[in-house]
C-alpha cells in the first residue's frame, strides 16, 4: 500500500522549478522538498509578504510557521521518499494572511494534524526533549489549522491574524 | 557552519556566525558543538547575536547541545535576537537557559578582555 502510493508521488507538476505565479495580492510556489529548497522558498515568501504590505513582526511569524509545516513535510511525508514537491499558496486579505501547503508524501499519521507537545518545567535537563516543538510552534501561531487527504496529497491550510500585530506595535 | 570560540579564563564563548540555525544545518552545528563542549572550561556560553532566525530543528539542537555539557559545566547563551527570543519563549525554552543580553555582559565585562 505504501510502495505503492510512493510510486506515484511528485509528478504531479513540474518538480524542480521555483514558479511564482501570482502578483502582489497572492504567491504561488512550487519547490522541491529538500532543506535547501526550503530556505529559498522562506526568503521568496518573506519577500513576496513585505511585498503584500505585512509587518515585519507578521512576516517573521509567517516565516517561522512556515518553516515548521515545510520541515514537516520533508521530514515525515517525504520521509521515505527519494523526492517530491511542496506547493504553498498565500494570499491576504485585510487582517489575515491565508496558507495553504500541500504535498504528494505520505498522510499524516492517524489522519489527523499531530498535537503540539509543550515543555513541562519540571523536567530534568537531561531529560528534555531535542524535538517535537514544531507543531507547538504552528498550533500557538496559526489559525484555522486544517487538514484533509485529498487523493494522493496532503492539504493543510491555516491563517495569520495580522490584526494582532497593528495593536502591539 | 561557521562557529568561533574564545576561551577566557574558565568561560568558552562559542559564537555563530551563521544568519540562521535551521533543518538545513542543525545536525552540523549540533556535531560541531558536542566538540566544542565535551571537555571545555566550566562554562560555555553561546552566543547567538549574529542569528535571525531558529526553527524547532535548530532549537532541538542548542537543547542537544546543553545536554552535552558536563555536570560540573554550565551552558548558557547571549545575544537573543528578537525573532530568536520568541522562539526559545513560545517553546519555554527560556526558561530553562540561562539567557545573556549580550556576552560582554558576562562576569562584569570579562568578555571584553578578549
Amino acid at each position: 500500500m505504501l510502495a505503492e502510493n510512493l510510486s506515484f508521488m511528485g509528478h504531479a507538476r513540474d518538480r524542480g522549478t521555483f514558479n511564482r505565479l501570482s502578483g502582489d495580492t497572492g504567491l504561488h510556489l512550487v519547490f522541491p522538498a529538500g532543506e535547501q529548497a526550503v530556505r529559498r522558498a522562506l526568503a521568496t515568501a518573506t519577500g513576496a509578504f513585505k511585498g503584500m504590505g505585512l509587518d515585519p513582526d507578521a512576516i517573521e511569524l509567517a516565516e517561522l510557521v512556515l518553516a515548521e509545516v515545510f520541515n514537516n513535510v520533508v521530514e515525515h511525508a517525504y520521509a521515505a521518499h527519494a523526492g517530491g514537491i511542496i506547493e504553498l499558496e498565500a494570499w491576504r486579505d485585510t487582517d489575515r494572511l491565508h496558507m495553504r501547503v500541500r504535498d504528494d508524501g505520505v498522510p499524516m499519521p492517524g489522519g489527523a494534524l499531530p498535537k503540539g507537545q509543550r515543555h513541562d518545567p519540571k523536567v530534568e535537563t537531561r531529560d528534555l526533549p531535542e524535538g517535537g516543538f514544531g507543531w507547538s510552534i504552528i498550533r500557538d501561531l496559526a489559525q484555522d489549522l486544517r487538514y484533509q487527504r485529498d487523493g494522493m496529497r496532503n492539504d493543510m491550510s491555516f491563517a495569520l491574524d495580522l490584526g494582532e500585530f497593528a495593536i502591539s506595535r | 557552519m561557521d562557529l568561533s570560540t574564545r576561551d577566557l579564563d574558565n568561560i568558552r564563548i562559542v559564537t555563530v556566525n551563521e544568519p540562521r540555525i535551521d533543518a538545513a544545518i542543525a545536525i552540523q552545528f549540533k556535531d560541531e558543538m558536542r566538540a566544542l563542549v565535551h571537555g571545555g572550561p566550566a562554562r560555555v556560553v553561546l552566543d547567538l547575536s549574529h542569528v535571525g532566525f531558529i526553527d524547532s530543528s535548530g532549537l532541538g539542537a542548542v537543547v542537544a547541545a546543553m545536554k552535552q555539557s558536563g555536570t560540573a559545566q554550565h551552558f548558557e547563551l547571549a545575544g537573543l535576537t528578537r525573532s530568536v527570543k520568541k522562539v526559545f519563549a513560545l517553546t519555554r525554552m527560556d526558561r530553562v537557559f540561562t539567557i545573556h543580553a549580550d556576552v560582554t555582559a558576562i562576569n562584569g565585562g570579562l568578555a571584553d578582555a578578549g
